[in-house]
């Protein structure tokens, strides 16, 4: 049965697969697309911005850019790409031979993909959504055309996908770990992903409920926004934010697990304070869900309820600050390897760093009144999100792009990007502290020249180029290292991915292994022959199927998505048919999936 | 060889032993015993409704009381949450009932017209 695989087509494959690496390769491939989409809208704001009275894109335009750079950065971009890593990475470090519902996490790739190009269509059919990437009411209900309903419509579909695949993880994290692997020997980056699965089971539903209100709202006339009919305009407001900033650990957290890895690997240490980062992981995750109001502290919520959200804002700054000591005291005394890698997560200490104090600074809610809307917010947020989240994206790719594509990716390229992004990172948002402060709000087309924003915003744009040279300078060095073959443990890791050959089998382990300590690989390293020991005798490998119906159950949906939005209820109707029609079918079709078989694997791993 | 070592959804074989017994008899005398309770809350909850001396203001939050009672019982004494292995399953469904409890009271004590 195993041959018949090998006949099929590659696009078809591809298409079909369950297998958690080609998800994860997928995930990468569709995040770092739209990762260069928004970086472009980027760039044309800040060539907008590079000079006073610029008339380079109309302000219709500059808000379409604005909020589909935020909405594509977020939902399509950065989680995606921490999906592909997680999707590829997790499952290998707890000794597992797939995530526990294959068929489910393929669902949850086609799902996002689907809901994001929805999104992206909308350029092309009347515009894009307007309203900033938080949509707030009553702009986003009233006042602004169809390309609101994409952005519901597209974030319902994609954030369907996110939950079906946050819930897999932590399925996969609790069940699927192998002999000896207990919860306080996983290594941090599957950690990180364990919280961070569950803040989007617990996070994601407020968005679900927020963005049916909208779109009941906008489609069907409903009035739960709606002042003149009694409706709250604030209430939206409350759902978005008790998602959106529970979002913003969804992203830091597999970065820290990222960092933590690297650190660890190439200090060659033990991640100083192991247990204590597990629990200032969980302390984070906890406390996210307790501070959603700071970014509403200008609504005008009360001066008790401003000040107990400032206080528990300011809190989340002790673990984080445990965090911060750790990774300096796993670099202490270490023999440091400045690899690409680990200069990212370098890189990163001070960078998130200086996002975190101007994070402390917005929770005084009384200052907050001065900062709120401005630059200084874009700053802050940016320092977070860039130097916490992309440059642990960055320096996941360089570390585990010998696992994932069987080649190492050009050190000095490499290096020439690191620097090159950084310090164009900071050129561009280190000046909007200033530009903010001065008062120059955010989300405007353009400003008036002589108010001392000119020189500023030049340079502003200035390191936005730089960025995107440098990011140039990544895509040419993944293709020109194709020929720069990794052996199987190129950075001597401590981890079990580190533990199996290259490329990657389709199985992962040809037995499960056996995990003795908390750096399962490094402890054979040390106290063993350097392999990981066996748990399991080798035998036959059952193996799931592949199945085409995750596409045709998220292609249904985004037909349903385009009857709903142009207010053809036959499209709607043909579109959920298909859906529940493939639904039906996965239900009643029998698949037992298919073996492996012993000889096989014992040819394709070279033994006996 | 046991069928259930390479099938696990082949049908058991033999009887149950002592150990397995004494579960079972433990079990069924705790189902009796909380549906029997069950039944009394109910019945409890429908007086409180049906009878006119007993005012609103407290019938309502009380029923409500019992109800979520009734549920936690359901969860644990009928759906098996009670027993081993559930651990997990415990820790997901109180974090979960926790963060959006106070997310609950909270969003009430924010969106009302008094301002705190």
């Amino acid at each position: 049965m195993s041959n018949a695989k090998a006949q099929k087509s590659v696009l078809w494959d591809w298409l079909t697969t369950v297998d958690h690496k080609k998800i994860g390769i997928l995930y990468l491939v569709s995040g770092g697309f739209f990762f260069a989409l928004g970086g472009l809208e980027a760039i044309l704001m800040r060539i907008q911005l590079m000079f006073p009275n610029l008339g380079f894109v109309s302000a219709q335009t500059f808000n379409e850019l604005l909020t589909m750079h935020g909405t594509t950065m977020i939902f399509l971009a950065a989680m995606p790409l921490l999906f592909g890593f997680m999707n590829y990475i997790v499952p290998l470090q707890i000794g597992a031979r797939d995530v526990a519902f294959p068929f489910l996490n393929s669902l949850g790739f086609w799902l996002f993909l689907f809901g994001g190009i929805l999104i992206n269509l909308s350029w092309f059919l009347g515009g894009a959504p307007d309203a900033g990437w938080t949509a707030y009411v009553p702009l986003s209900s009233e006042y602004s055309g169809t390309g609101i309903d994409y952005y519901v419509l597209g974030l319902q579909i994609s954030g369907l996908g996110t939950l079906i695949s946050g819930i897999n993880f932590l399925v996969t994290i609790i069940n699927m770990r192998a002999p000896g692997m207990s919860m306080m020997r996983m290594p941090l980056f599957t950690w990180s992903s364990f919280v961070a699965s569950a803040l989007i089971l617990f996070a994601f539903p407020a968005l679900t409920v927020g963005l049916l209100l909208l779109m009941l709202e906008r489609l069907f006339g409903a009035t739960y926004f709606a002042v003149d009919f009694g409706g709250n305009v604030v209430i939206w407001q409350h759902l978005f934010w008790i998602f959106g900033h529970p979002e913003v650990y969804i992203l830091i957290l597999p970065a820290f697990g990222i960092f933590s890895e690297i650190l660890a690997t190439f200090s060659k240490k033990r991640l100083f304070g192991y247990s204590a980062m597990v629990f200032a992981t969980l302390i984070i995750g906890f406390l996210g869900f307790m501070v959603w109001a700071h970014h509403m502290f200008t609504v005008g919520i009360g001066p008790v309820a401003n000040a107990i959200f400032a206080v528990a804002t300011m809190a989340i700054a002790v673990p984080t600050g445990i965090k911060i000591f750790n990774w300096l005291f796993t670099l202490w005394g270490g023999r440091i390897q400045f690899t690409t890698a680990n200069l990212f997560a370098i890189g990163f200490i001070p960078s998130f760093v200086m996002g975190g104090v101007t994070g402390v600074m917005l929770a005084t809610s009384a200052a907050n009144y001065q900062f709120h809307d401005t630059y200084f917010v874009v700053a802050h947020f940016h320092y977070v999100i860039i130097g916490g989240v992309v440059l642990g994206l960055f320096a996941g790719a360089f570390y585990w792009w010998p696992r994932m594509f069987g080649y190492k990716l050009n050190e000095t390229l490499g290096k020439w990007f690191f620097w090159l992004f950084l310090f164009g990172f900071h050129l561009t948002f280190f000046v909007q502290h200033f530009v903010g402060l001065m008062g120059m709000p955010r989300r405007v087309a353009s400003y008036l020249p002589g108010q001392g924003l000119d020189s500023l915003n030049f340079v502003s744009s200035v390191g936005a180029i730089l960025m995107s040279v440098a990011f140039i300078l990544f895509l040419v060095n993944v293709v020109v290292s194709v020929k720069n073959k990794s052996e199987a443990d190129p950075w001597d890791g401590r981890t079990l991915e580190w533990g199996i050959p290259t490329p990657t089998p389709e199985y992962n382990f040809a037995q499960t292994p056996l995990v003795r300590e908390l750096d399962a690989l490094w402890y054979e390293k040390m106290h063993g022959n350097g392999k990981l020991k066996a748990a399991e005798p080798l035998d036959d490998i059952h193996m799931p199927n592949g199945s085409i119906l995750p596409i045709f159950m998220s292609l249904g949906l985004f037909i349903a998505a385009f009857g709903l939005i142009y207010h053809v209820i036959p499209v709607t109707v043909i579109g959920l048919g298909i859906t529940l029609g493939a639904m039906f079918i996965r239900s009643i079709k029998e698949d037992h999936g298919y073996h492996i078989h012993k000889e096989d694997i014992k040819k394709e791993e070279g033994v006996g | 060889m046991d069928p259930h070592v390479t099938d696990p959804s082949a049908p058991l074989k033999g009887k149950p032993s002592k150990k397995a017994e004494r579960q079972l008899a433990r079990e069924g005398k705790q189902q009796i015993i909380s549906f029997v309770f069950m039944i009394f809350l109910t019945s409890i909850a429908f007086l409180t409704v049906a009878s006119d001396t007993i005012p609103n203001r407290f019938a309502i939050p009380f029923i409500l009381i019992i109800a979520g009672v009734q549920v936690v019982m359901q969860l644990y004494y009928f759906m098996h949450l009670n027993e081993r292995g559930n651990g997990w399953t415990n820790i997901m469904l109180w974090t979960g009932f926790f963060v959006a409890a106070l997310t609950v009271a909270t969003l009430m004590l924010l969106i009302g017209v008094t301002k705190y």
